[in-house]
């Protein structure tokens, strides 16, 4: 449905995409990822003819978006970072005014409207301004403008931000339930959402993609060894060396909460028993112990990252600390 | 309904839901009502002169000339202070509040974005120019004059009204921000006035009169003196053209950017 090939957009000498290439099937949802600037609003507005590539071809739908544009865009739904709102108008005059600039008119139109309505519980917004809405609503009137002609092909700008965590919930399943009839690209900061939503998930770092797989594949793919997390009672001063001593550890790393220890294992071995039984035997009081799966945050800032993640501790609730950090 | 209807029909509800409209029509009324009050003035204490000077005879006065020529001359400097302020909205507030990005990615070609917005100020200004035909109306009870060269100022305002919009709309198109572009089309239309005081300078020559040609002075004149003349009739139009297509050009251009 959507075949991206080797672009490049240049700005001067700055260059915000270099040669992405990458392609999504119909009833597919992709998913964007990067940090910020890394390139994903720029390729999302080439793939909306909003502005031409300065190499290579987009095609949406079978069409290019530099030589048939008006075809592309009638097989798109764009909901841009900001929603595209305008606010002197009624919910219901806004989305009439979308319908007839995509042609949509009569008996059609007013189905139409009904139906994105619906799908976004904006009933009760109907007849007020959106200049009066809250955030989240106007972030909801921007996706039903996306949604209203039922387009094959729909590309959201972080469709999420700015609504409360029901919200949050209840696009996620809207964008579940397109899956299947259309094509979905979107771009987000919050990595669950990823997961949640996509099936296959594209990293963006610096204009260029680093990785691109299912979100189970890429953090399997790049687990380079196997965590174990544990919380001890007592932790006399030699049970970071006899943690360490256990054949297959390969690092500990003290956890910021005293007797809390990250412990690095080699690949494939599940050591949990060895270090519960030291853990009972040296008395320091197991309290906690559990495995570490490598999140998509880790492979997020791993990927996005690599020239510092070596020197890093791999540590999941210091990675997570980062993202957030990485989202603001 | 077409997509240009579309446009033109959230424009001019777009005007009518911001002050904007409202202002700029009372002060646009305003001054042309001032305006007039002072020419019949002007006209009755030369009226009463003559009188004296005759000494009782009727005296002939001429309302086209000492009212109404007068009148649109005036009104020149009027709108070219009042119509930027009618068009700076246009563009600069779609970049603004990004909403140029949504009509940049719907399936509608720029050129009916340009005409929609410019039909849709267009009217508005027919409107509060409709409104003014209520001065020569009134007159007429009182007095007798020649309404042709009124119509032929009239079509000179409306000509020399759609160009300065048009320019206006360019301006618009340049910025985001709505007092640039307000002062960019003051600055514009000044510049274009004044061309015509360069070509003086030039005197009787050929260069003289073609720089004359550029400005909408001697074109808007002889449409207020009631001559209706081909050649300004396409300067007029030839001008709108112009900008229009100008300013689809920088809408355009902001794609590559």
């Amino acid at each position: 449905m959507i075949d991206v090939h080797n672009i490049t957009k240049r700005y001067g000498h700055h260059t915000a995409i270099d040669r992405v290439t990458f392609s999504v099937a119909k009833g597919e949802v992709l998913a964007f990822l990067g940090p910020n600037g890394a390139g994903k609003t720029t390729t999302m507005r080439i793939l909306t003819c909003f502005m031409p590539a300065t190499e290579g071809t987009a095609r949406v739908a079978g069409f290019d978006c530099a030589d048939q544009p008006l075809e592309v865009k009638r097989q798109i739904g764009y909901l841009p970072e900001t929603p595209p709102v305008y606010q002197e108008l009624t919910v219901a005059e806004y989305l009439t005014f979308v319908g007839r600039l995509r042609g949509i008119t009569g008996p059609k139109l007013s189905s139409a409207l009904d139906q994105s309505i619906g799908r976004l519980e904006l009933g009760s917004v109907r007849h007020r301004l959106i200049g009066n809405l809250s955030r989240g609503y106007r972030q909801r009137v921007g996706l039903a403008q996306a949604l209203l002609h039922d387009p094959p092909v729909l590309i959201l700008d972080e469709p999420t931000v700015g609504l409360d965590p029901k919200q949050i919930i209840e696009i996620r399943e809207l964008i579940k339930s397109l899956a299947g009839s259309h094509s979905v690209i979107l771009s987000t900061h919050i990595l669950p959402e990823a997961t949640a939503v996509c099936q296959r998930v594209v990293i963006i770092n610096k204009g260029r993609i680093v990785a691109e797989d299912t979100p189970e594949q890429l953090s399997a793919r790049l687990r380079q060894s196997e965590k174990v997390s544990i919380t001890l009672k007592a932790c006399p001063v030699d049970c970071e060396m006899k943690l360490r001593a256990i054949p297959g550890v390969l690092n500990v790393f003290p956890g910021q909460a005293g007797g809390s220890f990250l412990l690095e294992c080699e690949l494939g071995r599940d050591l949990r028993d060895e270090i519960a039984r030291v853990a009972v035997l040296s008395q320091w009081g197991l309290l906690e112990l559990r495995t570490v799966s490598m999140t998509l945050e880790d492979v997020f800032l791993q990927l996005t990252r690599h020239e510092d993640h070596l020197s890093e501790p791999p540590e999941a609730a210091v990675s997570m600390v980062s993202a957030e950090k990485t989202e603001a | 309904m077409t997509p240009v209807q579309a446009i033109i029909a959230k424009e001019l509800r777009g005007y009518f839901v911001s002050p904007i409209v409202y202002v700029v029509g009372a002060v646009f009324l305003f001054i042309f009502g001032l305006l007039s009050y002072l020419y019949v003035g002007f006209a009755g204490a030369q009226a009463i002169q003559l009188m004296q000077m005759q000494q009782g005879g009727m005296a002939q006065i001429n309302l086209n000339d000492l009212v109404f020529r007068n009148l649109f001359a005036s009104m020149r400097i009027v709108l070219v202070i009042i119509l930027p302020i009618l068009t700076m909205r246009l563009f600069a507030e779609e970049r603004k509040l990004r909403t140029f990005e949504f009509l940049m990615t719907s399936p509608i070609r720029i050129h009916e974005i340009v005409v929609g917005k410019f039909v849709s100020v267009f009217l508005i200004y027919l409107g509060l120019v409709g409104l003014t035909v209520l001065v020569p109306t009134v007159l007429m009870l009182f007095s007798d004059f020649d309404w042709n060269p009124i119509w032929t100022g009239y079509v000179g305002m409306v000509l020399l009204g759609a160009l300065f919009l048009s320019v206006g709309l360019f301006a618009s198109a340049l910025t985001e921000n709505q007092i640039v572009a307000a002062f960019v089309s003051f600055g514009m239309l000044l510049t274009i006035w004044l061309i015509a005081g360069l070509g003086s300078l030039f005197g009787d020559t050929t260069a003289g009169r073609v720089i004359s040609y550029v400005s909408y002075m001697e074109h808007y004149e002889r449409l207020v003196r009631g001559l209706i003349d081909t050649s300004d009739l396409l300067y007029f139009g030839s001008g709108l053209v112009l900008m229009l297509f100008l300013t689809h050009r920088v809408v355009e251009s902001t794609r590559w950017k």
